[in-house]
């Protein structure tokens, strides 16, 4: 099957779209861009043919068997990935235990090593079993908040007497989940396709439509760059797009009576105005401040001990919005446990914040010419509802009513629109 | 290709020579009693001062000179250290840093102290702060001349008038009680004769970009060329040969069809034709233009290098009317023009060098420049159909240069306008087909 991929390599997420002959999205693919740009690279677009064969298995099933027993065999794929990782995760660790800890403690941590990993394994089997929670994408994330939940059980500062202290395991876990993420590891779809199956019990109805995933040839034609890292992909110039006509693009592509696009990245703000065929014709950019920007709010999330998709529902439930004018990445912190320190809610707090990156996110609409009707937000920032919130009301605050876009995946509008431009580049 | 080289080769060469010659002559002027006098680039008096016998030096040039070698973030730090905000004028902290830290001049001489201040104000109110310190940190004479803004888009016969007063009552007998010599306005005539000259060969050199491919970059490339009418070889002969040398380079490469020489050889296959307003990064002078010429950018027009004369509009600097002719220069030049005139102006440039787009490049801490530059944006697109880009950097500040912002910001430009070039028909994803 013909395709052809697009690649979003951000500062924050790498993310990766596959479209087929006639443009439609086969599958997409995301992962934390890590500090290895090239790896990102390959993870993101190896998670889209993932996703895409499990497209073509939804397609070929249809009718056959119940969506749920797709969805349950796309988890039973997912778990196999997270523990492949937790394995070499669990290696790594151990090995690290016998270089770097003193011979008194080192049998204390192999055995807090071994319990944790295998804690972490059964809470995975169980979770599997239940219906499934909103929780980040990425390995690092999943099996890090597990870690640290887990090692502040059993290490606890060496008072139980055997040594063993929280600090030195999460050493541990800082030091290897490093090289874990800078490894290429074997989770593409054909390594773990069989175990996945296996576990849910080899449905007969699903055979059929999983070999045909199995031997689909998806071998994309052409591959379009696009996003901060674009510089560091190994593609000849023609092939690497900025990153602002590929969201104005993408965004036109999924609602194609978009005039002005709104992208929120991990470190730029971008204001864009494209024309009926999706062209861009004025964009505004933040300057060298990354103030405002979807890292802020990572920041803010690392001070309040929270996952970064937690901090919208929490805003979300504020009853006065705290005004807040500094967005400054920086001093977000000092920001922050000032205005706690005055006595203000969380919540209030967040809702403030939000509030703040969309003003700042205003002025450079503004300056690009305004919002046009209709209005795409785009970017991971767009998956916020409290920034959906205070975006929503400050366009009609300021332009009137608008139709505003938002779609599901937001985020990977980068990605499609350098995916759409390969597909112009093919033919 | 290497008689271009040569050809090159001599103007750049000659610039060289009178800026050595130049720097070595102040250094040597208070053992040889040559009085100096400091001024700015806009509405700079060089002939009026070289009547006299006396030196230019020129502050700004100094002080883009040390960025452009990379110097100025020492001698911003220095300053910042005596107490100046990190906010003030990029410029000011450089040369007061400068003056700290030794007054070691660009070419590596000693620079004089001044035996007068002369401060033409044409549009930049930091000008007179400027000054004011260097007054104090040299406890030396200095004089105001008042150039009245162009708020209207042109002046009255009274502002001239009170401009001619002030250079008879204020400015003359300043600079004969710093020199010891009285006003021969003889001389200055002799000067203004020779600065018309050079101003026709400059003109002639930036209208040669009107040329497809153009011959000259008129933004980096300019800004050498401007560098000698600039500073302090306006109406000498070293001037006029510099300008009659460099004309003759640019029409050799207009007959050759070659674009001019940029940092990686020359630019023949220009892809983008664009105006540049504002002033460019002195301390990433060669990475910024760069980004330019990667994409095979040319600048064709630009209004900083109007700075210091709007010549290509038609001034020339008359020796039939010397004091006269000193006003009308000073209150042309692009620092004292209202925003709608620079609409004009790069709105003509646009239309009459055919350009693709055009780059405003805004400095930080220069708000006699940057402000109101968004609006010059928008209208400039409305009246041309012309997009254009907005990037942020500083002049000497190297703390304000976002290299991978900025280039983004390019890049992304360039490729809007290519798409713009192509049109494009919609392709859209089948939303039925998502996985």
């Amino acid at each position: 099957m013909s395709c052809v991929v697009g690649i979003d390599l951000g500062s924050t997420t790498t993310k990766a779209v596959v479209l087929n002959g006639h443009s439609a999205i086969l599958g997409r693919g995301i992962t934390n861009s890590r500090s290895n740009y090239d790896l990102a690279t390959a993870v993101a677009r190896s998670e889209a043919f993932i996703n895409a064969r499990f497209g073509l298995i939804q397609q070929q099933a249809a009718g056959v068997v119940d969506a749920s027993v797709v969805m349950r065999l796309r988890r039973a794929f997912v778990l196999e990935q997270f523990l492949h990782q937790l394995g070499r995760l669990h290696e790594l660790m151990l090995d690290e235990v016998e270089r770097s800890t003193p011979s008194a403690t080192r049998a204390a941590y192999r055995l807090a090593v071994n319990e944790i990993c295998a804690a972490i394994t059964a809470e995975e089997e169980t979770r599997f079993k239940q219906p499934p929670v909103l929780r980040s994408d990425f390995f690092r994330d999943s099996a890090g908040s597990s870690f640290m939940r887990l090692a502040g059980q059993v290490g606890r500062g060496g008072s139980s007497g055997d040594g063993i202290t929280f600090d030195r395991l999460v050493g541990l876990f800082d030091k290897c989940i490093i090289r874990v993420e800078n490894e290429p590891l074997a989770l593409d779809f054909r390594d773990h396709i069989d175990d996945a199956l296996k576990r849910i019990g080899c449905p007969a109805a699903l055979a059929a439509a999983v070999e045909v995933a199995v031997s689909a040839d998806l071998t994309p034609s052409f591959t379009v760059g696009t996003g901060y890292g674009r510089a560091r992909l190994p593609f000849p110039k023609e092939q690497i797009r900025s990153e602002i006509l590929c969201h104005g693009l993408g965004a036109h592509a999924l609602f194609p009576n978009t005039r002005t696009v709104l992208d929120i990245g991990g470190q730029d703000t971008k204001a864009i105005q494209v024309d009926p065929d999706g062209i861009v014709t004025s964009f505004q950019m933040n300057d060298r401040c990354a103030a405002g920007c979807g890292r802020y709010l990572g920041y803010i999330a690392d001070e309040m001990n929270l996952g970064l998709h937690e901090l919208g529902p929490l805003a979300e439930q504020s009853t006065h919005t705290v005004k807040i004018n500094s967005t400054c990445t920086v001093f977000a912190g000092a920001e922050l446990r000032e205005l706690l320190s005055l006595g203000q809610k969380r919540e209030d707090i967040l809702a403030g914040l939000h509030r703040a990156i969309i003003l700042r996110a205003m002025s450079l609409l503004a300056r690009s010419g305004g919002v046009a009707d209709e209005f795409t937000f785009t970017g991971g920032v767009a998956k916020n509802a409290a920034a959906v919130h205070a975006i929503r009301s400050l366009v009609e605050e300021n332009y009137g009513a608008r139709t505003i876009n938002i779609s599901p995946d937001s985020i990977y509008t980068g990605a499609l629109g350098a995916a759409l431009f390969a597909t112009r580049m093919v033919s | 290709m290497s008689q271009q080289n040569a050809l090159k080769d001599r103007s750049m060469v000659l610039q060289k020579e009178m800026i050595a010659r130049h720097f070595a002559r102040l250094e040597d002027a208070p053992a040889n009693h040559e009085p100096v006098v400091y001024t700015f680039v806009p509405g700079n008096l060089t002939e009026l001062i070289r009547s006299f016998g006396a030196l230019p030096v020129l502050p700004e040039i100094n002080a883009l000179q040390s960025g452009m070698r990379k110097l100025s973030g020492d001698f911003i730090a220095e300053a910042e250290r005596a107490g100046h905000s990190e906010d003030v004028c990029a410029y000011v902290k450089c040369d007061l840093g400068m003056v700290k830290a030794g007054n070691i001049g660009p070419a590596g001489t000693k620079l004089p102290k001044p035996d007068l201040l002369l401060l033409s104000y044409t549009g930049c109110y930091t000008f007179m702060k400027w000054f004011e310190l260097l007054r104090e940190e040299y406890d030396c004479p200095a004089v105001f001349f008042h150039v009245p803004y162009q708020g209207d888009g042109a002046l009255e016969p009274q502002h001239r008038a009170y401009m001619i007063k002030q250079l008879k009552e204020q400015v003359i007998p300043a600079l004969e009680r710093a020199t010891g010599r009285k006003y021969d306005e003889e001389r200055l005539r002799h000067h203004l004769a020779l600065s018309a000259s050079a101003e026709d060969d400059l003109v002639a050199v930036l209208q040669s970009a009107k040329h497809k491919p153009s011959p000259i970059d008129g933004y980096f490339g300019t800004v050498y060329y401007v560098g000698p009418i600039f500073s302090a070889f306006r109406g000498t002969e070293e001037g006029v040969e510099y300008y009659r040398a460099l004309r003759e380079e640019v029409e050799a490469r207009v007959a050759a069809g070659l674009g001019p020489i940029v940092p990686d050889g020359s630019l023949d296959d220009q892809r983008y034709r664009l105006v540049v307003e504002g002033p460019p990064s002195w301390t990433h002078f060669r990475d910024f233009w760069k980004m330019f010429t990667d994409e095979k950018a040319v600048v064709v027009a630009s209004t900083y290098t109007k700075v210091g004369g709007t010549y290509d509009f038609g001034f020339r600097h008359d020796p039939g009317d010397p004091l006269g002719t000193l006003a009308d220069y000073c209150s042309g030049c692009y620092t004292n023009l209202n925003l709608p005139s620079r609409i004009d102006m790069i709105s003509n440039y646009i239309r009459d060098y055919e350009a693709d787009g055009f780059v405003i490049n805004s400095i930080k801490s220069c708000n006699s420049f940057s402000a109101g530059q968004l609006m010059i944006l928008r209208e400039v697109e409305k009246r041309t159909g012309v997009p254009g880009a907005f990037i942020e950097s500083d002049l000497v500040d190297p703390r304000y240069f976002s290299q991978a912002n900025i280039k983004n910001r390019l890049e992304s430009y360039f490729q809007m306008i290519a798409s713009r070039r192509q049109g494009a028909g919609a392709i859209r994803p089948d939303a039925a087909a998502v996985a």
